[in-house]
């Protein structure tokens, strides 16, 4: 067994004790949670279990009222806000999915590449030969080479989820935070998804909050049951889905 | 890196764009001073110089397009810059009248020798120089919005809660402009103005000058603002405008972003005011009026927000069809740019450029579907010869 200290040295990301609360209601409640470099993470909870908060808090959308949330077990990301955890490497896509609906696919990707984002830099930004490579890769690895020039509004609604996924593939980050990446999806498409999902996490760390239960066997990652604002279980698919406290909670409704 | 900047601005509708804004700028003025007056091609010095009181309302409109059409933030303060720009300008010309006044003071405009001034303001000192007169035409308001867009961008006061709060800015200074005792000739503003740089206002060369360089200033401006659209800056500008939260989580400092765009469209509307005074002869603190911000809203409206080209045409048209309104049907004129604005709000809702862009792109696409179909059926036929043989 790891001592706290041990698991916090070789974290990603490190969460404890972490409570935030909206006017009385405490969406977390000394939650803790640890993310390793490299690590697949599935999370599940029902409704207001305080996934989407959780999230907040992570990307500096949402400051914690009490608690210790690091990154790389050295910096504190309750002092940043959202454009620094970003530039730190933390990616994060949206429920709804969020892309520039005005420009096209490549100027999508162009656009989120991890380039210098200061005002002069992009003014003055002319795309160098490397960075078309990198575009054109990340365009094979989210399958849409084909329609580059198209206007994003004119994907379709798991085009749109992929090309916020090449997005943060592009931001380079070290971690990945995706909510519900195939919400509204086909079945093929959602398994496409868990392909592309596992194949992201070779490089880097990934956690998934969604609902789908037949994707996240899909991905057969650790999952961690989330419910009223702290952790009900963590462990493989099986384990969770028989514990009675998470079928209580959340699967027997 | 800089040459790529202007080089990417001149895109062809651009080119035309400033071509045909040049060419008005020369031919205009040599119509005014080359032709005799009875002549059918003559052309007046008064229309001339309406004529570039709307370049310079076109200016502001494209001022305000910059940062609504593309950067999301509706301004209803824009006004205020321009008047600023414009009371600058009034500044240099009130001194350059010298001795001339009714009161004949040397260093005092006349309406500080009628409130008893004894000497000259601190802020008026400078206003003398052409070269620091005309830097404060374009630091003036910059800095205003600098201070301004600091703090409401840094809060993240968006939407209508930023409209409103422009708005205000924009009443303030209105209210301030009109004491007396600030210093700027309160209620009656500065007018009366005689030379500039050493040419009389009046005359019809100067105001030749006048007209050229509005329509100069309009076409720079004009590819300094394609040249922001077209760079990477411009499309996380237009981000911003769409998807305001995923470019922040992609990194970039959307305050900042804001910043600079709203300072550089300040300091075109001040540039625009700058030039407005000297061809009405008069800067008043009714510029500075709310009615006159959401004005300019509306002109960029007509002639199609997110487009450059779209606010100058809107900002002439409405601009020339008030003048003719008010001239042909005094009693109706308010009516008919009443009728015009709902019409354009109902029919148009992307402006009248706006949609000959989106025509243009609609024919496009069915032009290329239909090719594409044909292509099809082309290569069917010829699969089919070929089987045949």
């Amino acid at each position: 067994m790891n001592t706290i200290s041990e698991t916090r040295q070789k974290s990603l990301l490190y969460l404890e004790n972490v409570s935030v609360s909206f006017d009385g209601f405490k969406a977390l409640n000394s939650l803790s949670f640890v993310v390793e470099p490299g690590e697949l993470r599935a999370i599940i909870g029902p409704n207001g279990a305080g996934k989407t908060t959780m999230m907040d808090i992570i990307t500096g959308k949402t400051r914690p009222d009490t608690g210790t949330v690091l990154f790389e077990d050295a910096i504190d990301l309750t002092k940043k806000d959202e454009a620094d955890i970003a530039q730190l490497g933390i990616g994060r896509k949206f429920q709804k999915p969020t892309v520039f609906e005005s420009h096209t696919v490549w100027d999508n990707l162009e656009l989120a590449l991890n380039r210098s984002r200061g005002v002069f830099a992009t003014l003055f930004y002319t795309l160098s030969p490397e960075d078309k490579a990198r575009i054109e890769e990340i365009l094979e690895t989210i399958r849409m080479t084909h329609r580059k020039n198209e206007y994003a509004a004119n994907l379709s609604h798991g085009q749109k989820q992929w090309l916020e996924i090449g997005m943060l593939l592009a931001q380079e980050p070290k971690l990945l935070l995706v909510d519900e990446p195939v919400a509204g999806m086909t079945d093929a498409e959602t398994a496409e998804t868990a392909v592309l999902l596992k194949e992201i996490a070779k490089t880097r760390s990934v956690v998934v909050v969604e609902h789908d239960m037949g994707f996240i066997r899909e991905l057969g990652v650790k999952v961690t049951c989330l419910a009223e604002g702290s952790v009900l279980a963590e462990g493989s698919i099986d384990f969770v889905s028989n514990d009675p406290k998470v079928i209580e909670n959340y699967l027997g409704r | 890196m800089i040459s790529g900047f202007v080089f990417r601005a001149l895109e062809g509708r651009i080119v035309a764009a400033v071509g045909i804004l040049l060419g008005i700028g020369i031919l205009v003025p040599a119509l005014n001073l080359l032709t005799p007056p009875d002549s059918a091609l003559h052309i007046p010095t008064y229309a001339m110089s309406l004529f570039g009181k709307y370049l310079c309302y076109a200016l502001l409109a494209l001022a305000l397009d910059l940062v609504w059409g593309y950067c999301g933030i509706l301004s209803l303060g824009h006004g205020a810059f321009f008047a600023l720009g414009g009371y600058a300008m009034g500044m240099y010309l009130m001194r350059q009248i010298g001795p001339r006044g009714v009161y004949g003071n040397p260093i005092l405009p006349d309406f500080m020798v009628f409130l008893n001034y004894k000497e000259l303001p601190w802020f008026w000192h400078g206003f003398d120089w052409f070269v620091f007169a005309m830097a404060m035409v374009i630091v003036v308001p910059g800095l205003l919005a600098f201070i301004f867009g600091w703090f409401a961008f840094r809060s993240r006061v968006n939407g209508v809660y930023l409209s409103i709060i422009t708005q205000a800015m924009t009443y303030a200074l209105l209210l301030a402009f009109f004491r007396n005792d600030m210093g700027f000739g309160g209620n009656n503003g500065l007018t009366d103005f005689k030379d500039i740089l050493g040419f009389s206002v009046q005359a019809d060369g100067t105001r030749a000058v006048l007209f050229f360089m509005s329509a100069l200033m309009l076409s720079l401006c004009l590819i300094l603002a394609s040249a922001i659209v077209r760079s990477k800056f411009g499309k996380v500008l237009v981000g911003v405008r769409d998807a305001e939260s995923r470019v922040r989580f992609l990194g970039f400092r959307v305050e900042n972003i804001k910043l600079f765009t709203f300072v550089v469209s300040a300091m075109m509307a001040g540039i625009a005011g700058a030039l407005f005074v000297p061809q009405v002869g008069i800067i008043n603190p009714g510029e500075f009026a709310p009615a006159n911000s959401i004005e300019v809203v509306v002109w960029t409206a007509v002639g199609g927000r997110g487009t450059l080209i779209g606010p100058i045409i809107g900002a002439i048209l409405v601009n020339g069809g008030k003048s003719f309104f008010t001239g042909a049907f005094p009693e109706i004129w308010l009516f008919a740019l009443g009728g015009l604005f709902i019409a354009v709000t109902l029919f148009l809702p992307k402006g009248i450029v706006g949609t000959i862009q989106h025509g243009f792109k609609a024919r496009k696409a069915l032009k290329a579907a239909a090719d594409a179909e044909k292509g099809r059926g082309d290569a069917a036929a010829v699969a089919q010869a070929q089987a045949a043989e």
